[in-house]
């Protein structure tokens, strides 16, 4: 009899913690949504932010967040699929692949503060790319890439083994058999992982202000030689993504609706990164689905 | 594995073939390379304090008091180690057992719902990014902690509270992992001799499940540790050990955030932040290599 | 072994450079060529080139700003102004990687000697600084030392300097922000130790939340970031305005400053004249709240001597 008692109590205790953390999600999603959505407008989202009048809006940054991510998954991809393909297909089962698997476990670890760093000590400064946008985008790479590199291994692994196999007695070369039969099949897995990498390189901003600078030169939208230096296709201008905006209007807004404007860009960018997830289910579900049903 | 094919290849073949192990080689000497020269920008510029402006080393890891530009410049970093170790420290002890309930809830309980409605709930707690964390925690739990609680709300438990819920999506998704993987007949057993779904947990699950469970605990605190803007915004950033928890302290990485800006290259204020990066680089591998520990004995 | 790991590094990059010039279908490849593309429209003016001005937040939307009226009228130039701190400015000019480094304070207070002493400075504006405590701190005025006994934790209590029955609560900058060397050496004459307990925020806005909604909270903020929800108190008597601090009866002020290494390029020293003109220091330096650096009736250098 005791023993049910105790049961029933813990159960009830489980099941309210797993209520609570629903709450507490529903409870900041709320919170963000509410007191931001309703400074989101149209004017909001395209305007360029004023510095001490009202008004402003967050149109540069929302650009550069999504220029700053195309950048960064054309370096990200190519290398973190080589490298995943290596890690999967070509490493032989020796000691140094468990010292590289260790290293890429520990670049997945390294704090964004740290790569921040090390992007102004090295890109910024050594190399002299400045704060601009190629330096953020190669910083955010280096802690994307273990994350690539992960997801592609996982998608490799998960190919049949059958179906390479049957590639390779057909005559195929190795690496053929990798682009052309195992990618493929291994795609729904790699590119649900690359939409969720990406959301997260959208949020991030420790690693960025060492990096992609604070600031935003003014942008000519109707410029679009990537050479010029108004152009906003320019990959050596600083650039202010919105994550690092809202650090910054949060702490040296002098407008006088910062608070709004801060609101409302964590608002806009929560609801990107909640696209980027339903994005990435969404497509992992209908490949798996493409992939797997009879037609 | 696909050796006896190597003879019968044609020429175009063999090129293909080396383009792609080249490519690949090339792809995952980049990854080296790249974690190579963190550690030896990071080092080099850690260890000049010690080296160039000749501080002891074990001035800055024990010391109390920490005013670079003061005079005399004193370089004592305990408070921010004791503050980093504090607050994910205790962000673990609230996430963890929040974690296991939710996974268990998810396993065990409410299967259906949890699949399809908690767990990607969750995830989407992983998503959000930490500046919105910081805004939210700096606009309503501070707020909150300075009515309830003495002090001004800032501190290691507004702190560790933001932390914890940032965490969690880490400690959950590996504990559902463990759960899930658990062999049927371990629990089956265990109902057939008549115990209840909690003893089930408790005396079987958990125990089994343990390694993996404090992988994912170890993995949280990693984040925790090295978790900055989020953590500077609500922690209050006094360079002391606090005596409450609702007393404004440091942590490593809010210390190397206030002032890498304000301080210049190459001064001794500034080798000092970098030594603070290097305690945390050196404090991550440490975790890396006590989940790898960890994982080696869930194995066995 | 240094060298080594740099060239691999140069390798890789420029191979990364190269493939995702490739992926980019050209969007991405080489150096951007500044001003090149629009010199060609800008036939009355002869002014070529580019600047890079960075360093200081507190002085970027002023430099910022400016700029863009700059651009306006010299199509031939491009100035791009980026913010990280008054520390990486100074840094960066110092080390050739900028043209211009914005700072807070003086380069001495940052750098070694003899690299302060290359950079020649040019007082852009000044910036005014003033106590601040939550409104319902029942003071109007706080002489130097009792700031000096608030700051150093000497008093912890506002019954002890005039006001109700309340615990102090300090909201600090951390010790290396240039608001914080201001302050400390125009308004308490000495540099503090942090008391326990004492909060610290770099950030002006954060600093004025904090004020406003910690009971018996004090901290200090630059002019421009005044506003009714924290209340600004007297400094010995003065209030903080830009009447006192221009006549010199009001001390807790510092300089924005414009570093170039030696004598500037011809662009930045028409874009530095432009700065210093009256038609810029009388209209966007006043709407940004800073004080007009060639109205200031006193002068100070680095060691805060003060000349008429």
């Amino acid at each position: 009899m005791k023993a049910k008692t105790v049961d029933k109590i813990a159960t009830s205790v489980i099941i309210a913690i797993a209520a609570l953390i629903v709450l507490v999600l529903a409870g900041l999603l709320g919170y963000i949504l509410v007191r931001g959505l309703g400074h989101v407008s149209f004017h909001f989202l395209t305007s360029a932010p004023e510095t001490i009048r009202k008004g402003g809006g967050i149109g540069p940054q929302l650009f550069n967040s999504i220029f700053l991510l195309v950048l960064t998954m054309i370096i990200t991809i190519p290398i973190g699929l080589g490298a995943g393909i290596y890690m999967s297909e070509y490493a032989p089962s020796n000691k140094l692949t468990n010292a590289i698997r260790l290293v890429v476990e520990v670049l997945s670890s390294v704090p964004s503060i740290i790569v921040g760093l090390f992007g102004l000590l090295v890109l910024v400064n050594l190399f002299g790319f400045g704060f601009s946008l190629f330096s953020g985008a190669l910083a955010l790479t280096v802690f994307n890439l273990p994350l690539m590199v992960r997801i592609t291994e996982q998608g490799l692994k998960g190919v049949p083994r059958e179906q390479k196999e049957a590639s390779l007695a057909l005559g195929l070369s190795k690496w053929k058999t990798i682009t052309s039969v195992m990618l493929p099949i291994a795609m729904p897995v790699i590119l649900t992982g690359t939409i969720l990498a990406a959301g997260r390189v959208f949020g991030e901003a420790a690693a960025l202000l060492f990096t992609a600078g604070m600031s935003s030169p003014r942008l000519d939208f109707s410029d679009w030689n990537p050479l010029s230096p108004f152009s906003p296709l320019n990959p050596f201008r600083p650039a202010e993504t919105l994550a690092v905006h809202i650090w910054k209007i949060n702490s040296e807004g002098l407008a006088p609706d910062a608070g709004e404007i801060a609101a409302g860009a964590s608002a806009v960018l929560v609801i990107t990164v909640l696209l980027f997830n339903f994005a990435a289910r969404w497509l992992g579900r209908y490949m798996y689905r493409k992939f797997t049903a009879i037609k | 594995m696909a050796q006896p094919l190597d003879r019968q290849k044609a020429k175009p073949h063999l090129a293909e073939e080396w383009v792609g192990k080249i490519y690949t080689l090339f792809c995952i000497a980049f990854l080296i390379i790249t974690i190579i020269s963190i550690v030896y920008f990071v080092a080099s510029k850690g260890l000049s304090t010690f080296f160039k402006n000749h501080v002891n080393v074990l001035d800055l890891l024990t010391g109390l008091k920490w005013a670079p530009e003061g005079e005399p410049a004193l370089f004592g970093a305990l408070p921010f180690i004791f503050g980093s170790f504090s607050t994910s420290l205790l962000a673990a002890a609230i996430a963890a057992p929040l974690g296991f309930c939710a996974a268990v809830f998810m396993i065990e309980i409410a299967p259906k719902f949890g699949r399809q409605f908690l767990q990607p709930v969750i995830e989407l707690l992983a998503g959000i990014p930490s500046v919105v964390y910081g805004f939210v925690g700096l606009s309503v739990i501070v707020p909150l902690f300075r009515d309830i609680f003495p002090g001004q709300g800032v501190g290691i438990a507004a702190g560790s509270i933001v932390l914890s819920i940032m965490i969690l999506p880490t400690i959950t998704t590996i504990a559902t992992d463990a759960l899930a993987a658990l062999p049927k007949g371990l629990k089956e057993g265990s109902y057939a001799l008549g115990a209840t779904r909690w003893q089930t947990i408790y005396r079987i699950v958990l125990p089994t499940t343990l390694p993996a469970l404090m992988t994912g605990i170890v993995l949280g605190i990693a984040r925790a540790f090295g978790e900055a803007l989020a953590v500077q915004m609500v922690i209050g950033n006094a360079p002391h050990i606090p005596s409450s928890l609702f007393e404004s302290a440091s942590t490593l990485t809010s210390a190397i955030t206030l002032s890498m800006g304000n301080t210049a290259m190459g001064t001794a204020a500034n080798n000092a932040l970098w030594s603070l990066g290097l305690i945390l680089m050196i404090m991550t591998f440490i975790f890396v290599f006590i989940v790898r520990w960890l994982e080696r004995r869930s194995k066995i | 072994m240094k060298k080594t790991v740099v060239l691999l590094m140069v390798l890789t990059l420029t191979l990364a450079l190269a493939a995702c010039g490739q992926n980019n279908k050209g969007n991405n490849s080489g150096n951007a060529a500044p001003g090149s593309s629009e010199a060609s429209e800008s036939p009355a003016s002869e002014l070529k080139g580019s600047l890079l001005a960075t360093g200081s937040s507190a002085l970027q939307p002023l430099v910022d700003q400016v700029s863009k009226k700059f651009m306006d009228t010299n199509k031939g130039v491009s100035i791009q102004v980026q913010a990280g701190g008054s520390g990486q400015g100074l840094t960066q000019v110092s080390e050739g990687q900028s043209d211009i480094g914005n700072s807070d304070v003086f380069a001495e207070e940052k750098l070694d000697a003899d690299k302060a002493a290359e950079l020649i400075d040019h007082q852009v504006a000044v910036v005014g600084m003033a106590a601040v405590v939550n409104p319902n701190v029942a003071v109007d005025n706080l002489t130097k030392q009792q700031l000096v006994d608030i700051f150093t934790g000497k008093v912890t209590n506002w019954k002890d300097v005039g006001g109700n029955d309340q615990k102090i609560q300090i909201i600090n900058r951390p010790s290396s922000s240039g608001t914080r060397a201001t302050f400390e050496k125009y308004a308490l004459g000495q540099k503090t130790e942090d008391p326990k307990g004492s909060i610290q925020e770099d950030s002006s806005g954060t600093v004025r939340k904090l004020v406003g909604e910690t009971p018996g909270a004090i901290g200090y903020l630059a002019l421009s970031y005044l506003n009714e929800s924290v209340k600004t108190v007297k400094y010995e008597g003065v209030e903080a305005t830009v009447d006192n601090i221009v006549s010199g009866t009001y001390p807790v002020w510092a300089y924005e400053h414009m570093y170039t290494k030696g004598e500037p390029n011809e662009v930045a020293k028409a874009f530095l004249d432009y700065m210093l003109s009256d038609e810029v220091q009388n209209s966007d330096v006043v709407e940004l709240d800073y004080i007009p650096a060639n109205q200031m009736q006193i002068k100070r250098d680095a060691q805060g001597n003060i000349t008429k």
